[in-house]
């Protein structure tokens, strides 16, 4: 697993449609969506090693990303501007 | 938990298992009841009272409004609290966007700055229906939300932690720090209330 950013600000990224056992931080309704990086958060160890008692390193670069409401839920009754943000790790991020 | 008289619950499984890890660390001497309770009282008696004072600052002086935005947890420093591991973003309202926090996993949230989350934010209606119909949801906190604005939902699904920085309501020229923090609930910090000016304000205490 890499530890340096792969992505940039502004980079368009897509969340990988998984589905592991365990302690898993990125949502499920998420999964498989597409946003665009809003800022980079910083590095942090990964929650799913650190659930099992291990180190979680290398730390995951964590990636605050922006997905338009409507494209996250069919029929999203609001703005069309509206937006969610969610923090993810880039492991989660498909290449 | 409360218990109406003559009736039992049993424990939850994860109920059983706090009990149970507390009582062994109590038991092996790793905490003292004392400690415990000592926390919880603390954690308890912790408000809002830092956030608010925080936007206050913001509100007053554009410079710290600045190192607020870039980086919050410096900024609550800067005002002398002391967050140790929070990562703080804060996220500012303007007539054009609205923001609202939530936490869809669990009840992460900026205690240290905040005080306890409420009841409502960790309640599960709250979680899943604030990420998929925000605008429904604010309103039946009595916030209605131009149709023009854009709405911003936070999950704070990770590490980092989220507070709102609302808008200073108008008719607050020449108020003072501590009057204008006086307006920013807890509410307000989570983005499910704006701040007002109370309509029969209470008689103030000349000084």
């Amino acid at each position: 697993m890499r530890s340096v950013p792969l992505y940039a600000v502004g980079d368009r990224v897509r969340v990988r449609k998984a589905a592991p056992l365990g302690h898993v931080r990125t949502p499920y309704y998420i999964r498989g969506h597409s946003g665009v990086v809003e800022r980079i958060c910083g590095a942090f160890p990964n929650p799913e090693e650190l659930a099992q008692q291990r180190d979680g390193l290398p730390a995951q670069p964590l990636y605050r990303v922006r997905f338009r409401q409507r494209d996250v839920w069919p029929g999203y009754r609001g703005g069309a501007a509206d937006v969610l943000e969610l923090e993810i790790f880039q492991h989660w991020i498909e290449p | 938990m409360k218990q109406a008289a003559g009736r039992y619950e049993p424990y939850s499984y994860f109920q059983l298992m706090e009990v149970s890890l507390r009582e062994l660390l109590v038991e092996k001497g790793v905490v003292s009841e004392d400690a415990i309770a000592g926390a919880m009282a603390i954690m308890r008696a912790r408000g809002p009272e830092r956030g608010a004072a925080m936007v206050a600052r913001a509100w007053l002086d554009p410079a710290y409004k600045a190192r607020l935005l870039g980086d919050g947890s410096r900024a609550a420093e800067e005002l002398g609290f002391e967050v140790p591991g929070l990562r703080l973003i804060v996220v500012e309202n303007t007539p054009a966007t609205h923001n609202a926090i939530v936490c869809t996993l669990c009840s992460c949230y900026p205690r240290i700055l905040l005080g306890l989350p409420p009841e409502w934010y960790k309640s599960k209606p709250y979680r899943s229906r604030m990420v998929r119909e925000p605008r429904k949801v604010l309103a039946e906190f009595g916030l209605k939300v131009p149709a023009k604005a854009q709405i911003r939902v936070h999950d704070s699904n990770a590490d980092m932690r989220y507070m709102v920085l609302p808008m200073r309501p108008a008719g607050t020229e020449g108020w003072n720090e501590q009057r204008l923090a006086g307006l920013v609930s807890r509410d307000c910090l989570i983005g499910v209330a704006v701040p007002k000016i109370p309509k029969n304000p209470k008689p103030r205490k000349s000084r």
